[in-house]
């Protein structure tokens, strides 16, 4: 049985890994596309909003799937929400308290993660099934395969529309047309309608390299 | 003639499959098609294919361009020199705006052709004429000082994700050449949009008392004032003759309401562009100017209906860009309703929000949507109708 299976077995590491590409939940299971249009103007928020995301689905799979046996199934998403909310106000105030300019850029969106649909879909799907154990390597997977997908956005987000990257300038002032240059950064990435291309043209690349993914 | 003929036709077998040269199959036969009558039989069934194909209507829409073309570039060599303090004849002038307009209109054909050429061989389908006229199009809707590395990017955006990523020319649900201008006009507002972009100056400096704004622009900042004090003509200091003419300063092609009425021309005498939608796009834009001017709270909502007529890219979006047959509505009735909407939504778009100078690029954008729609009910309209009228006997 899987008391003799390693913490690091073939079937563990699957969960942390599938996440990340062949059911990443954004562009996959298209889950969590709200965030992800909100908080990508800059890398800094969204890596916050990644690990943020990451441990309150870690942690909120790892308990729900310790107490799976005690809930009742009548009122199990209450219950589910009892946890998850518990975790994002921690992460909220730690958030506050470490870094408070993050914190206000990312407004309401840390507390919006109560209403992630990759959290209550992990939980209901996979925590409420399974062991401790795999459902923690489950958080973290879903986590980190929604992370990868708000990095990437923001990355190409903050280059094209603001020039910089983490908050450091990268094209040279003397570039821009004010300056008497020729650049311009590119206002649309600035507003959601351009993370949704992104978002598009990820999922475009990601289908046309794997077919098996293509729905009809 | 002949000799090309058979140069083409000695380099066929090389393009087919497995041959040498088969990565250009399709820039190949885009150039053979262009050049030659394409040589399309209908393999079975009895059909009649009318010569007048796709690569003829867009030839006929490109003609019907040209007047607006050739005045843009002069006028474009017009306000330089008037926003310059010279004087000079006809030939330096247009020659002027012939230089200043003839890159952008190269950039827009060689990105956007690259482009469909490209992704035409990656599907193996045959490249589409419709990027002809596009490719026209983008260049005329353009203030003329925009970088042409911008043009090249709002090409490239609006060939891939308006067009290609729908299924290529037919399959789109927006105008592409209003796609690339609503994305320059987004993510480079202030190269698209102001009293400074319209007129290319070089490096000549502006004489005095010289604003560069349209009259769009005129009237907008005249709406600001109590109605008392706004100088006569709505704060528009451009007559309408000109305005007609088009010596105002404004986007390449849209000045002119006389070369665009003579576009007009040539697209209704032809067919090709549809009479209802112009019409119904103009009395939509009469009809809200109209409720405008009666409340008329500030200078701006009393221009007088038809005098919007003449400002800004109200004409050139009504005969060129909503009558686009692949984004416009199919159906008859449809058109009517999708012509009028676009009149009255590009005027309230002008007149009611400060944040766009111009509402009919954005306008004909929103109807472009809701043309499948119109189309879907106006056909299930008519499919009740008649239901209604076949009386069952039992």
């Amino acid at each position: 049985m899987s008391e003799e299976e390693g913490i690091f077995s073939k079937k563990n590491l699957k969960l942390l890994t599938n996440p990340l590409s062949n059911a990443n939940p954004i562009t996959v299971l298209v889950l969590g596309i709200c965030s992800a249009l909100a908080v990508t103007a800059q890398l800094k928020p969204a890596v916050v909003m990644s690990l943020s995301v990451t441990i309150v689905t870690a942690f909120s799979n790892l308990i729900v799937s310790l107490i799976r046996n005690t809930i009742p199934n009548r009122i199990r998403i209450i219950v589910q929400l009892v946890v998850v909310a518990a975790l994002v106000i921690l992460v909220d105030q730690v958030l506050k308290a470490f870094v408070y300019d993050v914190s206000k850029q990312l407004s309401v969106f840390v507390g919006l993660i109560i209403t992630n649909c990759i959290l209550m879909g992990r939980l209901e799907a996979f925590a409420l099934g399974n062991k401790p154990w795999p459902s923690f390597l489950d958080g973290i997977g879903n986590g980190a395969g929604y992370g990868l997908i708000l990095v990437t956005i923001a990355f190409f987000r903050e280059l094209l529309g603001s020039g910089s990257l983490w908050g450091y300038k990268l094209i040279p002032e003397s570039w821009y047309i004010a300056n008497g240059g020729w650049y311009s950064n590119n206002g649309m990435m600035i507003l959601p309608p351009m993370a949704l291309i992104i978002v598009g043209v990820i999922i475009w690349i990601q289908r046309s390299r794997k077919p098996e993914l293509i729905e009809d | 003639m002949k000799v090309l003929r058979n140069w083409f036709d000695k380099q066929k077998p090389h393009l087919e499959k497995g041959g040498k040269f088969h990565m250009f199959k399709s820039g190949f036969e885009a150039i053979e098609v262009f050049l030659f009558v394409p040589n399309h039989t209908t393999k079975q069934g009895t059909h009649i294919r009318d010569y007048v194909d796709l690569k003829r209507t867009m030839s006929v829409v490109i003609v019907a361009l040209i007047p607006a073309l050739l005045f843009g570039m002069y006028n474009v060599g017009y306000q330089h020199f008037v926003a310059t303090g010279q004087q000079l004849s006809f030939w330096p002038v247009f020659g002027f705006g012939f230089l200043k307009v003839l890159p952008i209109i190269i950039v827009s054909y060689v990105v956007g052709l690259g482009i469909e050429i490209a992704a035409a061989q990656m599907r193996g389908h045959e490249v589409n004429e419709g990027y002809l006229v596009t490719g026209m199009l983008i260049p005329l809707v353009l203030p003329v000082t925009t970088p042409l590395w911008m043009v090249a990017i709002a090409v490239a955006f609006s060939v891939v994700f308006a067009k290609e990523v729908f299924g290529g020319t037919g399959m789109n649900i927006w105008n592409p050449a209003l796609v690339a201008r609503a994305f320059l006009f987004f993510a480079y507002p202030s190269q698209m949009s102001g009293d400074s972009v319209w007129i290319s100056l070089g490096d000549k400096a502006i004489i005095d008392g010289f604003s560069g704004a349209t009259p769009l622009s005129q009237a907008a900042a005249a709406a600001a004032k109590p109605i008392a004090e706004v100088a006569a003509n709505h704060g528009i200091s451009y007559s309408l003759m000109d305005m007609f003419l088009g010596f105002i300063p404004g986007s390449i092609g849209e000045t002119s309401k006389l070369a665009i009425l003579i576009g007009a021309a040539i697209l209704l005498f032809t067919r090709i562009g549809s009479w209802k939608i112009m019409l119904s796009t103009v009395l939509g834009g009469l009809f809200m100017g109209t409720i405008l001017n009666i409340f008329a709270v500030n200078s701006y909502m009393a221009v007088p209906a038809w005098q919007h007529l003449m400002m800004g890219g109200f004409a050139f979006g009504a005969v060129f860009m909503a009558t686009d047959p692949v984004s416009g509505a199919q159906t008859n009735r449809g058109k009517w309703i999708y012509g009028f909407l676009i009149g009255v939504f590009g005027i309230m778009i002008r007149v009611v929000n400060p944040a766009y100078p111009e509402g009919i690029m954005l306008a004909i954008l929103i109807m472009n949507m809701f043309a499948p729609l119109i189309d879907y009910y106006v056909v299930q309209g008519n499919i009740k109708r008649r239901l209604k009228r076949a009386i069952v006997k039992a």
